[in-house]
C-alpha cells in the first residue's frame, strides 16, 4: 500500500506544524501556486509505521550477507554515523567562513592526508561525490593536462573490455571517445593489442586493479610504460581498493590519477543507492587542475583553497563541498582503523575470498580463471548448470534469497557467460561464508532435482519474481492520484 | 581488529583450506617491487571510546551559530523521526535495489518519492535523485542538448547560483556545449527579458531560476514562452519548499517547461557542511529517455501483486556504456528516502505552512535589517525567503565581526557580483523566530554604528 492510499483529507501531523506565518506582501497572482500538490495527508504515527514496515521489507548489510561483487559490502560502523551525526556537524552551513568550522575543516584536511598516503599520490580533492563523478574528475584532469600542453588531440580513452560500465560512460561524459583493449583467457591485458591501439590520439587508460575480473594485473607496470611512452596518463579506478589498501600504493604501479570510493572501502553507508563519495589522488603533473574546493593549511589552522589558488582546476563539480557529511564518516573509519586497520583490511579480504573460492570448487562450481588466485572477489560460472539444467545463474541468484543471502552480482563482467562475481568482504566470518557454501550447494542440487522451484524463485521475499519486462514497457513512474 | 571476526583457529582453517602458508602468500602474484611498506602520514587506530571523544570534542570547538545564510543551503526543521527511519539498518546499510525482491521497501520509497516530486514540479515523471542541484542542472543541461539532437547553446541567467554556473561549465564544457549569461535587472533583481532577445543563433534550452540566486522571483512564464517560440527546451531550476507556494514548473507559460531540477536539501537534509544532499529531475514523459540516473517502476510480480523495480535502465551505464545518458552510478538514494518521509510528515498543509513563515520571516528580517541606517534593500521584485541588502561598507569584515558574537549574517554577494557594491544576502527560514531576529538587527547596528565612531 502506498503512503497516499493511507492518506485521509484533513489528517496531519500536527507536530510538525511550524507556528502560523507572519506577514508578507501576498505573491503575485500569476506567480501562486493554484492546486495543492499530491502529498499524503497522515498522522505522525501513520508515517512513522509505514516507513518502519518498509525499511523491514529490504536487505541489507545489518541484516543479511550480501557478497556483491565489486561493491565491497562491509559492515559499515556505527559510531562513524555517531560521530559524523554530532550536532554541531550537522548545524554547519556550508558558506560559513572557515574561521567558524576549524574542527571539521581539521577531520576533511587530515583525511585528505590519509588518502594521499594510501594511494601514494601527491594531492587529493575529496569533493566528487561518487565514484563516478571522481571518474570524470579524473579524465577531465587528464584532457585539462594534455590541454594546457597544446597536445589538444589526445581524446581517447583506453578501457579494458572487463570494465565497468562507468568507464566507457565517463569517456563519453568527458568528450572522449572509447576504445576497447581486450584481456586474455588468465584475464591479463592483451600487451600486444594495448600497443597496437596507443598513439598520438590516446589521452588515457582506465584501469581497475585488481581488474573486474577478481584478479591482480601482475603487468601493470609494463601497462604503464606503454602509455606513459606513448603520451597518455594512467587512471586507477579504486573500485577494487578493497583488496591492496595498505599494501600497493596506486602510484607504485604507475598510476597518475586514482578515485576512491569511500561508500566501498571505507565502509560509509550505501543507503539503497548513495551517498557515496569518490575522491581523486594525482600525481604532481595532474595537481594544478583538481576540481576544487580543497582544504589548505592556514598557519595552525585550515582554510579552503579554490580557483583563486589553483587557476588552472577543472572546477567544482558540486555547490558546495561534495558529500562533507560522507567524508566525515570515512575520516573516523580511517581512526578506528588505523595505519595497521587499513592493512589488515586487503588481508582478511583477499583471505575470505580465497577462502570461498576453494570451497566452492570443493562444492562442484566452476571458477572463471581456475589458473589464478582470488583478489578480495572471484567470478564462478554457471554455464554448465544452465547447459544441464536450464537453470541460469540469475535464477540462482533469485534462489539465494530464499536462503538469506543476497545475491552476487550477475552477468557482470559481460565477457564471463552466467557468472557470478562474488565479493565477501573481511567483516564476515567463516561460519557466514559456510552458511553461503551450504546454500550455494543446495540450489546446484535443486537445480538437477527440481529445476522449477529455482527457477520460480524467490518464494519467500515479500514480492514473487517481478515483472521487469512488463516495468519498461508500460512504465509506471510516478502515481497520480486514486 | 576492529571488524574482522576471525579467531587464529579459523584463519588456520581457512589457510588449510585454501593451501596456502600464510595470509602473505595469497599477495604472490602482486610483483614484489610494489609491495608498500611506508605508511607513516597514517594514524595508528584507536577504540570507538577514544574517536567519538575526538569526534565531539572537534564538533564542540565549532560551536553553534545564529545562522541568517541560505545561498543554497536552508536550516529547516527536520522531523526526529526522519533520520531515525532513514538511519535504520535496513535502509542505511542496504546496496542499490538492483535485486527487486529483495530491496521492496527501499523501491517503493523512491517510486513514492518520483510520485512526490513529480506532483510538486507538475510534471510527469522524476528520476530517483541525482548528486546535488548543482550537478542536476548540469545534467539537464546535457539532456535538453542531447533531446534537441543539434544546437549546442543554452542560455544561463547570471542570477543563477554562482556556485552552479561554476559547476554546469565543468562538466559541459568536454561535450562542446557553450553556455550564454543573460543579464538581470539592477532594479528588480529578476532575469532582464531583453537579454533574452539578445542572444544568437540556435539555443538548444534557456534555464529558468525560480526563485532565483537574490530569492526573487523570476518572469518564469514570460521566459518559458520565449523559450518555445525559439525553438528551445525550457528547464526550470527550483527550490522545491517555494513550490508550494509558487507555480510549478509544468504550468509555466503556455506549455509548460520541459524539465525541472533542483536542489533537494530543504527537504530533510541537515546543512552538514555541504552535504550530502541530493538533487532531483523531473521531466515531460516524452524526455523520459533521456534522463540520467536511476528510475523506479511500479509493475507486478509473478503473482500478479503490485510490486517495484529499477526500470528503463537502457539509459544506464551499465547497460549502454560509452552509450548512457550520463556515467553516473551512486545516487543519493539516503537523502531521497529522507526526503519521502520529510515530506510524508509535513503534508500538503505542513509544507505550504513552513514555505510561508520562511517567506514572512524573511520579510520581517529585511525589514528590520533596512531600518537600520545606511542599510537597504537593494531590488523591488517579489521574492520567496531571501533578499539582498546594501551595507555601506565593505561586508567581509562585518560578517567576521558578527561571526565573534556567534552570528552568521548572510553571504557576501561582493566577489561575485561586484556591480551590486557591499551587498549582502540574508535568508531567514521557519526556525528563526522575532528575538532571533532583533538579536541579529541589534548586532549589526552597533557594529556598524562602532565601524563609523572609528
Amino acid at each position: 500500500m502506498l503512503i497516499f492510499e493511507r492518506s485521509v483529507p484533513g489528517r496531519a501531523s500536527g507536530a510538525q506544524l511550524p507556528p502560523a506565518p507572519g506577514d508578507a506582501a501576498p505573491l503575485p497572482e500569476r506567480l501562486r501556486r493554484q492546486r495543492a500538490p499530491l502529498l499524503p495527508e497522515v498522522s505522525e504515527m501513520d508515517a512513522v509505521r509505514h516507513y518502519t514496515r518498509l525499511s523491514q521489507m529490504t536487505f541489507s548489510i545489518d541484516t543479511h550477507f550480501y557478497p556483491l561483487g565489486s561493491c565491497t559490502m562491509k559492515y559499515t560502523p556505527r559510531a562513524a554515523n555517531a560521530a559524523a551525526m554530532a550536532p554541531e556537524f550537522l548545524a554547519r552551513h556550508p558558506l560559513a567562513h572557515a574561521e567558524t568550522g576549524q574542527g571539521f575543516l581539521g577531520c576533511l584536511f587530515e583525511l585528505q592526508e590519509i588518502l594521499k598516503d594510501l594511494t601514494g599520490m601527491a594531492a587529493v580533492s575529496l569533493s566528487p561525490m561518487a565514484g563516478a563523478q571522481g571518474e570524470f574528475a579524473g579524465v577531465a584532469m587528464i584532457r585539462a593536462y594534455h590541454r594546457a600542453r597544446g597536445d589538444a588531440a589526445r581524446t581517447e580513452i583506453i578501457v579494458p573490455d572487463a570494465a565497468h560500465g562507468t568507464n566507457p560512460a565517463t569517456a563519453t561524459m568527458s568528450g572522449c571517445s572509447m576504445r576497447e583493449v581486450r584481456t586474455d583467457r588468465d584475464g591479463r591485458i592483451d600487451l600486444e593489442a594495448l600497443r597496437a591501439l596507443v598513439g598520438a590520439r590516446t589521452a588515457g587508460l582506465m584501469l581497475t586493479n585488481p581488474s573486474t575480473l577478481g584478479v591482480f594485473e601482475s603487468g601493470i607496470k609494463e601497462v604503464a610504460r606503454i602509455v606513459h611512452d606513448a603520451g597518455g596518463l594512467l587512471y586507477y579506478d579504486g573500485a577494487n581498493l578493497n583488496a591492496i589498501i595498505g599494501r600497493v600504493k596506486p602510484r607504485d604501479m604507475g598510476f597518475d590519477v586514482v578515485h576512491l570510493n569511500l561508500h566501498k572501502t571505507f565502509a560509509t553507508p550505501h543507503g539503497g543507492g548513495g551517498p557515496g563519495a569518490g575522491p581523486v589522488g594525482v600525481a604532481p603533473r595532474l595537481a594544478p587542475f583538481l576540481p576544487i574546493p580543497l582544504v589548505a593549511r592556514a598557519g595552525e589552522g585550515y582554510r579552503w583553497a579554490d580557483e583563486r589558488d589553483l587557476p588552472q582546476t577543472i572546477g567544482r563539480l558540486s555547490a558546495f563541498m561534495g558529500n562533507a557529511g560522507v567524508l566525515l564518516r570515512a575520516y573516523a573509519y580511517a581512526r578506528l582503523l588505523g595505519r595497521s586497520g587499513l592493512r589488515r583490511v586487503a588481508d582478511y579480504a583477499t583471505l575470505n575470498a580465497n577462502y570461498l573460492m576453494a570451497e566452492l570448487l570443493r562444492a562442484g562450481l566452476e571458477l572463471a580463471y581456475p589458473r589464478r588466485r582470488a583478489s578480495h572477489e572471484f567470478i564462478i560460472t554457471l554455464k554448465k548448470l544452465r547447459d544441464e539444467t536450464g537453470v541460469s545463474a540469475l535464477d540462482v541468484a533469485k534462489r539465494l534469497l530464499d536462503k538469506g543471502v543476497h545475491a552476487p552480482t550477475v552477468y557482470f563482467p559481460l565477457l564471463v557467460p552466467e557468472c557470478l562475481l562474488i565479493e565477501p568482504t573481511e567483516t564476515e566470518s567463516k561460519q557466514t561464508l559456510d552458511h553461503f557454501v551450504g546454500a550455494l550447494r543446495e540450489i546446484a542440487a535443486e537445480a538437477r532435482a527440481d529445476p522449477q522451484l529455482v527457477k520460480s524463485a524467490p518464494h519467500s521475499t515479500p514480492v514473487r519474481r517481478v515483472d521487469e519486462v512488463r516495468a519498461a514497457r508500460e512504465p509506471d513512474l510516478a502515481w497520480r492520484g486514486a | 581488529m576492529p571488524f574482522i571476526p576471525h579467531t587464529d583457529a579459523e584463519v588456520r582453517a581457512m589457510l588449510a583450506a585454501i593451501g596456502a602458508a600464510s595470509i602473505e602468500e595469497l599477495f604472490d602474484e602482486i610483483p614484489r617491487e610494489l609491495h608498500a611498506e611506508n605508511f607513516a602520514a597514517i594514524p595508528e587506530g584507536v577504540p570507538e571510546m577514544a574517536l567519538m571523544r575526538l569526534m565531539s570534542e572537534r564538533a564542540r570547538a565549532d560551536g553553534h551559530y545564529l545562522n541568517f545564510i541560505g545561498a543554497g543551503a536552508y536550516e529547516h526543521h527536520i522531523p526526529a523521526a526522519v533520520w531515525q527511519i532513514a538511519t535504520r539498518g535496513e535502509f542505511y546499510s542496504a546496496y542499490t535495489p538492483y535485486q527487486a525482491e529483495a530491496s521492496q521497501g527501499t523501491l517503493q520509497v523512491l517510486y513514492e518519492f518520483q510520485s512526490m516530486m513529480a506532483s510538486l514540479t507538475g510534471l510527469e515523471v522524476c528520476n530517483a535523485s541525482l548528486y546535488d542541484g548543482a550537478s542536476a542542472l548540469a545534467e539537464a543541461v546535457l539532456a535538453a542538448v542531447r533531446a534537441q539532437g543539434g544546437a549546442r547553446r543554452v542560455l544561463v541567467p547570471r542570477s543563477v547560483h554562482p556556485f552552479y554556473r561554476d559547476c554546469v561549465r565543468a562538466i559541459v564544457r568536454n561535450q562542446g556545449v557553450e553556455i550564454v549569461e543573460l543579464e538581470y535587472s539592477r532594479e528588480t533583481g529578476a532575469t532582464a527579458l531583453e537579454a533574452l532577445s539578445s542572444a544568437k543563433g540556435a539555443i538548444a534550452a534557456v534555464v529558468a531560476p525560480q526563485p532565483n540566486f537574490f530569492g526573487v522571483l523570476e518572469p518564469v512564464d514570460e521566459i518559458t514562452d520565449w523559450t518555445h517560440a525559439h525553438g528551445a527546451l525550457a528547464i526550470g531550476l527550483v527550490n522545491p519548499l517555494a513550490l508550494a507556494l509558487v507555480k510549478p514548473p509544468g504550468e509555466w507559460g503556455g506549455a509548460g517547461a520541459d524539465i525541472a531540477v533542483g536542489e533537494g536539501q530543504p527537504f530533510g537534509a541537515p546543512l552538514s557542511g555541504g552535504g550530502p544532499y541530493f538533487g532531483f529531475m523531473c521531466a515531460r514523459q516524452a524526455l523520459v529517455r533521456q534522463m540520467p540516473g536511476r528510475i523506479v517502476g511500479r509493475t507486478v510480480d509473478a503473482a500478479g501483486s503490485p510490486a517495484f523495480t529499477l526500470t528503463l535502465q537502457a539509459r544506464e551505464q551499465h547497460i549502454r556504456r560509452a552509450k548512457a545518458t550520463s556515467n553516473i552510478c551512486t545516487n543519493q538514494g539516503l537523502m531521497a528516502i529522507a526526503a519521502t518521509i520529510h515530506l510524508a510528515l509535513l503534508g500538503p498543509s505542513g509544507l505550504e505552512r513552513t514555505a510561508a513563515c520562511c517567506r514572512a520571516n524573511t520579510a520581517a528580517l529585511a525589514r528590520r535589517l533596512a531600518a537600520i541606517p545606511g542599510l537597504r534593500r537593494r531590488f523591488s521584485g517579489a521574492a520567496f525567503h531571501e533578499a539582498v541588502l546594501s551595507l555601506p561598507r565593505a561586508v567581509a569584515p562585518v560578517l567576521e565581526a558578527l561571526g565573534r558574537e556567534r552570528i552568521l549574517g548572510g553571504f557576501d554577494l561582493s566577489r561575485h557580483y561586484p556591480e551590486l557594491g557591499h551587498a549582502l544576502l540574508v535568508c531567514a527560514t521557519e526556525t528563526k523566530t522575532g528575538d532571533d531576529i532583533a538579536r541579529f538587527a541589534a548586532a549589526l547596528e552597533r557594529l556598524l554604528a562602532g565601524e563609523k565612531s572609528c
